[in-house]
């Protein structure tokens, strides 16, 4: 039985790994060797991590049922509140 | 005694992944699934790369160019063992002719990587690089069809027709070797037969030449691409 096995890259030391995309072999070895040939071969790879997608735990919901935008990295959105606070300060840009 | 000349050292091989190449390229687009056409089609370019770097360095010692070497041969006149001259679009009969190639060319790449003239050694070893993988395909799936009764009795048969092909890829003093590794991979003995020697040619080479320079014959000699 074949299995989908996802290919992670290196570009060059120091680069952190990245999703390439995915081969499909029955085990490790024909992995080994498809991986090579789709995304080494070219010499656009230091490193390959091969992980069998069976070995992938995916999250895939993330719940914000009350707005808590704060915690998320973009954050209140301020454009709206500081033009309001500088009209009140009289320090509107020109 | 001299030293053989380049050519004679160098041609045969560069006949053999010319030709191994070719046929292993038969495979594209048909391969048994899509990941494995991707790579066996890659090995078929590797080894017809080595051939133009074989071609190259004979083509400067005979005054001629690789590709005069490569299509402009009378069928003849090509020095490639008939172990890869044959045509047989089984994948169990072209994963034995893989394993048989690949252990004879490791035997042949080693003895050259220690050759007195330093060009030589050097292409030798560059292709030596590059056949660490093409062994590594081989042998994965050698491993995969023992696994089974079908694959094995399918890969014995093929085996048992294509070992003496197999012995007439080296020459007579390097076969000894080649017989040894193989019998210790395969646990099995090889039968006893007397080598299908490198100048003889199988009728479909003859075929395969046509196809392969058919392009190359339709324009006048001397065009330039």
């Amino acid at each position: 039985m074949s299995l989908v096995w996802e290919v992670f890259r290196r570009e060059r030391a120091g680069a952190p790994m990245q999703h390439a995309g995915s081969v499909v072999a029955p085990d490790e070895r024909f992995a080994e060797i498809y991986a090579r040939e789709q995304y080494g071969r070219r010499g656009e790879s230091e490193a390959l991590w091969l992980v069998p997608r069976d070995a992938v735990a995916e999250i895939d919901e993330f719940v914000d049922e009350f707005d808590l935008k704060y915690r998320r990295v973009d954050g209140y959105s301020i454009k709206e509140r500081l033009k309001e606070a500088r009209e009140r300060a009289g320090t509107v840009p020109g | 005694m001299p030293e053989p000349s380049r050519a004679e050292t160098l041609l045969p091989l560069a006949d053999d992944e010319l030709i191994v190449g070719w046929r292993n390229s038969e495979w594209t687009g048909i391969a048994p699934f899509l990941e494995e056409d991707v790579a066996f089609s890659s090995i078929a370019q590797n080894e017809i790369g080595h051939a133009r770097a074989l071609y190259e360095l004979v083509a400067e010692e005979l005054g001629t160019t690789a590709d005069e070497l490569a299509y402009d041969r009378a069928p003849g006149d090509y020095r490639c063992a008939p172990l890869v001259q044959l045509r047989r679009m089984d994948w169990a009969a072209t994963i034995a002719r893989h394993v048989l190639y690949e252990t004879a060319d490791a035997i042949r790449i080693e003895a050259l990587s220690s050759s007195a003239d330093p060009a030589v050694a050097g292409i030798a070893a560059r292709i030596d690089r590059e056949e660490v993988y093409h062994r590594m395909h081989a042998e994965m799936w050698l491993s995969r069809l023992q696994a089974s009764d079908e694959g094995r009795a399918r890969l014995d048969a093929a085996l048992d027709e294509l070992w003496p092909y197999g012995l007439g890829v080296l020459d007579a003093e390097q076969r000894p070797e080649l017989h040894g590794r193989l019998e210790e991979r395969l646990s099995r003995a090889l039968p006893d037969a007397a080598p299908v020697e490198r100048g003889s040619h199988e009728p479909e080479l003859a075929d395969l030449l046509g196809e392969m320079t058919i392009v190359r014959r339709s324009a006048p000699a001397g065009a330039r691409w």
